[in-house]
């Protein structure tokens, strides 16, 4: 069944299609801005011109693996400088919550990409605070389980969820073992061209795939949290012993959540 | 043996079509419901980013689960040869069919983008059980109507066995995949066993049989056509047979879970800690669904009554409602084990903060949407067996299974 190199290959042919796709939607983006989509967002998100680096134009290869390694130790408590951060990168600060909701039962079916967790050792009694997201499995089962092949991993290691094909049947969020995946449970009248939420469909974390494919070096929550002063989040290239997180991965003793499942994440958690 | 005249449902156009029009506004509402949910999006659900699956699952998964099990009858008839059972066959496929259909559109009209239908049906991903599944409820629909040609058409009983026997395979294979949908999540305690999938197969045998036994009666009831008193004993002795197997597969599961210590806070949630879960687990499930009924059939006066046969096959039916709310609902909402070894003391996610177990309330549409599905299954069958011959004329002993009247 997880033979790597069927899953080398599937995941290259189903990218052709994607590559296709992103630089029409980034096209797009550039020329014709729909009605609800925000201008400024495409300048923070660093669009070409704008000094964040020029669209992608190869296609993504498995000479790269993105990953991040997370520092609890220095992860501060109540800090929330990361989710704040990703809310407004992929525009999920947009979503609105419909009149007539019950807003303690909105808070659970707002979509959410990364989340703040503060956990204590049952045995010593340590506590640690941790950023939690899609975590990019190697092996996820968020794609194993997918019906329609939605879920798909990218060559470079990125998961996501293609807009275009899922049926929002949610399957990957019953698979998921980190709880990684929202729904959208109502319109979203205001959204983002590089994140163009729709009703109906899942999403989580992607690794702000969008700067991926525009050659900008990290993520919003790994520069949100660098700011604060923290530097908890270190993103990077799994592949290159030379990149500073190979590096970090090297001297650090760090962990997989859940690594029991033998999913062989690309999100690794230092302290925990 | 005698030969079985089969005959249209006959009854008066007033009671007829009146039974439609509470079938056809059941399943209107239904379709409002769904409407509804697709216009606004599913935040007016009790469904969360926790619970994602709700209930309209949990009917979709026990029409789906009854529709296999409902086929077994003709499959004893057909498979392992037992005449008495044969006359029943053809209403045994046609059942089965309309369970199918009724649970398939719950399930595709509570998808996020149920316009997509034609992406699920074009764009496989193989290594999904899911897309397996839907393969295998394309497959059944078609064996099971070939299947019933093979009863009705004289020129083609040559295939009679065969695609009987077709047929009750592919059911196995069926239920199999459900039970794997659950089964193949290692991501959740409550699920990540392979014993789910031997387990769903013998919920649909007895959910399945409950159905039957409750859709044959009311049919046979409302025109006056009699069942007789042995082939009433055969199906009650079935479903006796069949809740000792659910009961023995509860038991199974337990076990294996309890080995290895991992899992004990999951059997306690379920045994006694699992607030509305437990409740359904015990009363619902295992004494209302279960031991109630066993002891209805088994007592020597009111097992004989067909009354309150019907009565213990509705039983069952409810107890498989609650089986499917304790398996698919309560085990989402059984907190997921991030860290284990370590209690989450805040989270910005919900995520089990000190063991809590997740919040789900069912709203208005998804009822409706569930029911909607059951009326459709009701409304297929209503309008089978009145236009086509489905039911035999008479079910008593003497006229199907000349041995067992005297057996009687
Ligand atoms: S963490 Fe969840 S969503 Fe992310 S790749 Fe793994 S299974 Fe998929
Ligand atoms: S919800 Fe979408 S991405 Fe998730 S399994 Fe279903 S089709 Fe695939």
């Amino acid at each position: 069944m997880k033979n790597p190199s069927d899953m080398k290959n599937s995941s290259a042919v189903i990218d052709e299609g994607r590559r296709g796709f992103m630089r029409t939607a980034a096209g797009v983006a550039t020329v014709t801005l729909a009605p609800g989509v925000l201008l400024h967002t495409l300048a923070h998100a660093g669009s070409p011109g704008q000094g964040g680096g020029v669209p992608r134009a190869e296609p993504v290869t498995d000479a790269v693996r993105y990953g991040m390694l997370i520092d609890t130790t220095r992860c501060a408590e109540g800090c929330t400088a990361c989710v704040s951060a990703c809310n407004r990168e992929n525009g999920l600060d947009l979503q609105e919550m419909p009149t007539g909701a019950d807003p303690a039962l909105w808070d659970r079916q707002e979509s959410r990409w990364i989340r703040k967790v503060k956990v204590q050792d049952n045995l010593t009694g340590h506590v640690s605070n941790l950023p939690l997201m899609c975590q990019h499995c190697e092996h996820p089962p968020c794609v194993d389980v997918c019906p329609t092949g939605a879920s798909f991993k990218r060559a470079d290691g990125i998961v996501m969820v293609d807009r275009h094909l899922c049926i929002g049947c949610r399957y990957c969020m019953m698979a998921c073992p980190y709880k990684a995946r929202s729904f959208i449970h109502a319109n979203v009248e205001e959204k983002l061209t590089l994140a163009p939420r729709g009703k109906g469909c899942v999403e989580s974390c992607n690794l702000c795939v969008h700067r991926r494919d525009h050659g900008q070096p990290s993520t919003a929550c790994a520069d949100a949290c660098a700011a604060e002063g923290h530097h908890a989040i270190l993103f990077g290239d799994l592949k290159d012993p030379a990149s500073p997180l190979s590096q970090a991965l090297a001297k650090l003793p760090s962990r997989q959540l859940r690594e029991n499942l033998a999913l062989n994440t690309g999100v690794r958690y230092s302290g925990v | 043996m005698k030969r079985i005249v089969y005959r249209e449902w006959r009854l008066a156009p007033q009671r007829y079509w009146g039974l439609l029009a509470l079938l056809a506004v059941i399943a209107g509402m239904g379709g409002l419901a769904f409407w509804y949910m697709e216009h606004q999006g599913h935040w007016v659900t009790g469904m969360t980013n926790e619970i994602v699956w709700g209930t309209p699952h949990l009917f979709a998964i026990f029409l789906i689960v009854a529709a296999s099990g409902a086929l077994n009858i003709a499959s004893i008839g057909t498979v392992f040869g037992k005449t008495t059972y044969q006359p029943l066959g053809r209403f045994s496929g046609l059942l089965a069919v309309a369970l199918l259909v009724g649970g398939l559109l719950v399930l595709v009209l509570d998808l996020g983008r149920p316009d997509r239908l034609i992406v699920a049906m074009t764009s496989y991903n193989f290594r999904s059980i899911f897309a397996w599944n839907v393969l295998l409820y394309t497959g059944f629909m078609a064996i099971v109507i070939a299947y019933l040609v093979t009863m009705m058409e004289r020129r083609l009983k040559g295939y009679y066995k065969a695609a009987g026997t077709l047929a009750f395979t592919w059911r196995l294979l069926l239920t199999t995949g459900t039970g794997s949908i659950f089964g193949f999540i290692v991501a959740r305690q409550a699920y990540d066993t392979a014993v789910l999938a031997p387990m769903f197969i013998v919920m649909s045998f007895l959910y399945g049989l409950a159905v039957f036994i409750l859709v044959l009666m009311f049919a046979c009831a409302q025109d006056g056509r009699p069942i007789g008193p042995y082939l009433l004993k055969r199906l009650k002795g079935l479903m006796a047979i069949f809740i000792a197997g659910v009961l023995l597969f509860i038991l199974i599961y337990f076990l294996t879970k309890l080995y290895g210590a991992k899992n004990y806070d999951l059997v306690n949630y379920y045994l006694v800690s699992g607030g509305r879960y437990t409740l359904a687990f015990w009363f619902g499930w295992v004494i209302l669904g279960l031991l109630a009924p066993y002891g209805i059939i088994m007592h020597p006066a009111l097992g004989q009554d067909p009354k309150w046969i019907a009565g213990a096959s509705a039983l069952v039916i409810f107890g498989g409602l609650a089986s499917l709310y304790v398996i698919v609902i309560g085990g989402q909402a059984f907190p997921m084990t991030l860290f284990p070894d370590k209690t989450i003391l805040e989270s910005g996610f919900h995520d089990g903060v000190g063991g809590q177990i997740s919040a789900y309330a069912p709203s208005l549409p998804e009822v409706l949407l569930g029911l909607g599905g059951v009326a459709v299954a009701l409304l297929i069958t209503a309008v089978g067996v009145r236009v086509l011959q489905f039911l035999p004329e008479s079910l008593a002993d003497k006229d199907i299974d000349p041995h067992a009247a005297v057996k009687a």
